[in-house]
């Protein structure tokens, strides 16, 4: 059959799976708002009430009188759920403190491992009598250390402390969560050791080797199972849609790791598209669901306000889980792999517009009209930007699979740039700002230095700012001087060289920006620091009201 | 939503159909292609080199998948025809490349056959190519005063190489040699005649 007929027919049957889907929503009552369902997040008395405890009581109470009053009515606090929460935040407590550990040691090798490589592309006779710092391994050690390490750590810590929360039970099974973490560690870091010396599958994001990837897979499993246990035994009737996002994420990431790195079982071109299956489900099926989660949690808990649309937010899970698994193939345009495949991952990467403007219409919604809090909460800041950045980045990229775009980008420097917003700009961003909050209820200790904070913040922002307009410019550049054929090859190398100086640099500030972070963890964690009596403020305020 | 049963099934099915469609589907598509006649499986050094490759991350910077005139012209930069999934049948893993930070190698044992352009530029790119960006791979050589029996001496352009010395290279040096001077597939491919045109009498 040809692929026009394909087309044709793929467009019919999805139509009518449209309507199939409008008329259940209908039925469902799903297509009315549902606040309720909305605010399980909230203990009875939360509502209106702003919750940032990386904040000194002092600003705290400097951002909630600036809150802007809605009128809801007060409702006395219900004891048993405040007390069912602490239960849970003590359950979790250590695996969480764990998770996060892990995730700011592999945050710092992986950004040194990135500036590094970052350097040896403009300067190439530098650091080459070690095999383990040449190019092609410590860009790799790079990548393994922040997406395997840093992210995937921070967003098990980020699952293992929420679902307690939201499902209003302790954490069950623990021993196998700390247990399944410490494998997963064990074998990033042996694969990293792996990766430096030579050892690797050789395809992008599955270089670990799978005889190592067998620890991480299991202790994914061993994560999981902890999981689904405390899922059957929640109090709650309601899964609240960060639930959703989480449990799903997990059983997609461990599906997707097993499936790719099967050995003997892929091969050729059927390797190459599953690679790319795997590579951007990664970032789509986990990293993206765990970071939305998140943010379905904290920017609401923070500013006290329920999401404007729930059903929006479950709209944008099913669109995100059926559309995002199948863009894979838009890394391989122009490749030699069937035609059909490559048109399908570019019509999905253009559908993922819908889940992605259903997340930006609901936060926009919540935040409306107090958008001034982020200046006083910096937690508040980094999920915002996160939120906002996960728009662009996700606009960016279907765009980018558009074949007339495509064929400038492919193969160059954009691309690298285009994964950064999304992987840092977006996902490691709501990142830090989910572990400034979560921190002080796991150490029940206040961050020692909040102008750290604020200065962290700065040195990422700036960092990324110019690592991604930098090479975004020169990648595109470098595609346009691969397409003219009247210019030789190398033109396209050298006119990348100050935008590739340009990623160094920026690169340089986001790694000092994390030794100022992961410092600042560590303070916190030896309980360092000044006993705080009220800190420096990010808005100097007059006079607060008490906090009520 | 209130079901953990609704839940897991649905977000099993979003991935099985994305592993359908990205996994099993290419997975039938391409099981039966037979290697074209003229692509010889890699000898054992090959396939040494090959790993020395991988091990190295060439991967990252250099494609091996030169695309139709349509999309860019590879071609013209001679890196080849465009490639087909008969011409991948003895690579695994695959080493496709998502970057062209550096030249397309499909088709760079064609266009360099030379043993010792590669090592001196292995050596030393911008002693071959000025202003390129590619790591020099010094380690996988040694610099020393005189060659033992049976080591061979990169030849190397008068002034890189430190007066009084001669630059040998490694055994894994020169497997990646091997490899890439036999990366070779410019022989002629015909596209698949659609298999619902009943053959000619």
């Amino acid at each position: 059959m040809d692929s026009a007929l394909l087309s044709l027919l793929g467009a019919f049957v999805l139509s009518l799976i449209g309507l199939f889907a409008f008329i259940w929503t209908l039925r469902q009552g799903l297509l009315v708002e549902n606040p309720r369902a909305a605010s399980v997040i909230f203990a009875p008395g939360e509502i209106g009430q702003i919750d940032d405890p990386a904040l000194p009581a002092r600003e705290q109470g400097a951002m909630q009188a600036a809150v802007a009053p809605r009128g809801d009515p007060v409702v006395p606090a219900d004891l048993t759920e405040h007390a069912d929460r602490i239960a849970a935040d003590r359950s979790t407590a250590f695996p969480v403190f764990v998770f996060l550990a892990f995730a700011c040691m592999w945050l710092l090798v992986g950004s040194v491992a990135g500036l590094v490589a970052s350097i040896k592309l403009h300067h190439p006779d530098w650091l080459v009598d070690d095999a383990w710092l040449t190019f092609g391994r410590i860009r790799t050690v790079h990548l393994n250390a922040v997406i395997y390490g840093w992210s995937t750590n921070g967003s098990l810590g980020i699952i293992v402390w929420l679902l307690p929360r939201l499902l209003r039970t302790p954490l069950y099974g623990a021993i196998w969560t700390m247990l399944g973490g410490t494998l997963i560690n064990v074998g990033v870091a042996a694969g990293i050791g792996a990766i430096a010396i030579g050892w690797t599958d050789g395809m992008e994001y599955l270089e670990i080797p799978w005889q190592i990837g067998i620890f991480i897979a299991v202790g994914f499993v061993m994560v999981i199972a902890s999981v689904l246990f405390t899922l059957a035994n929640r109090k709650v009737e309601h899964l609240y849609v960060s639930v959703w996002y989480f449990v799903a994420s997990l059983l997609w990431i461990a599906l997707l790791y097993v499936v790719a790195k099967l050995p003997g079982v892929h091969f050729g071109v059927q390797q190459a598209t599953t690679n790319w299956w795997f590579g951007h489900n990664a970032l789509g099926l986990w990293f993206t669901p765990v970071a939305v989660g998140a943010i379905y949690y904290f920017l609401p808990k923070i500013i006290g306000r329920p999401v404007r649309s729930y059903n929006l937010s479950l709209l944008g899970f099913w669109t995100l889980a059926f559309f995002y698994g199948q863009v894979g193939g838009h890394h391989l345009i122009g490749g030699p792999v069937p035609g059909w495949l490559t048109t399908l991952s570019i019509v999905q990467s253009v559908m993922m517009v819908i889940p992605v403007v259903a997340f930006s219409v609901n936060q926009f919604g919540t935040m409306q009209g107090q958008m001034h809090l982020a200046r006083y909460s910096p937690t508040l800041r980094f999920m915002m930007l996160g939120g906002l950045m996960y728009l662009a980045s996700s606009v960016q990229g279907s765009l980018e699979s558009l074949r007339s775009i495509n064929t400038v980008t492919h193969f160059t420097h954009f691309t690298v740039a285009h994964a950064h917003l999304g992987m840092y700009a977006f996902v490691t961003m709501v990142l830090f700002g989910a572990i400034y909050f979560m921190l002080p209820r796991v150490l029940n200790w206040e961050w020692p230095y909040p102008k750290l904070i604020s200065l962290h913040f700065w040195l990422v922002v700036v960092g990324i700012a110019i690592y991604f307009v930098g090479l975004s410019i020169g990648g595109w550049l470098q595609g346009v001087a691969m397409l003219d054929a009247a210019r030789p090859f190398m033109d396209s190398v050298t006119l990348t060289l100050p935008y590739l100086q340009a990623r160094s640099l920026g690169g340089a500030l986001m790694t000092l920006g994390h030794f100022v972070f992961v410092g600042h963890f560590m303070a916190m964690a030896l309980r360092f620091g000044p006993q705080r009596a009220g800190a420096a403020l990010f808005v100097q305020m007059a006079p607060q009201r008490a906090l009520s | 939503m209130d079901s953990d049963l609704k839940l897991v099934s649905g977000a099993m099915v979003a991935l099985g159909l994305a592993t359908a469609a990205l996994v099993v589907m290419p997975y039938i598509q391409v099981r039966d292609i037979k290697p074209p006649p003229q692509l010889k499986p890699y000898t054992d050094q090959q396939l040494r080199g090959r790993a020395v490759y991988i091990a190295n991350g060439c991967v990252y910077c250099h494609s091996q998948q030169p695309r139709d005139r349509k999309v860019g012209p590879d071609g013209a930069r001679g890196w080849g025809r465009p490639s087909v999934p008969a011409d991948y049948s003895y690579d695994r893993p695959h080493l496709l490349g998502s970057m062209r930070t550096g030249p397309d190698l499909f088709n760079i044992g064609a266009r360099q056959p030379s043993a010792d352009w590669h090592l001196g530029h292995l050596y030393q790119p911008r002693a071959y190519v000025p202003g390129s960006i590619m790591p020099a791979y010094a380690y996988l050589f040694r610099v020393k005063a005189t060659a033992d029996e049976g080591e061979q001496v990169v030849n190397m352009p008068p002034g890189r190489v430190p007066e009084g010395k001669v630059v040998v290279a490694s055994p894994d040096a020169l497997d990646l040699v091997k490899y890439l001077q036999g990366l070779d597939h410019t022989y002629p491919v015909l596209p698949a005649l659609p298999a619902a045109l009943p053959a000619k009498p």
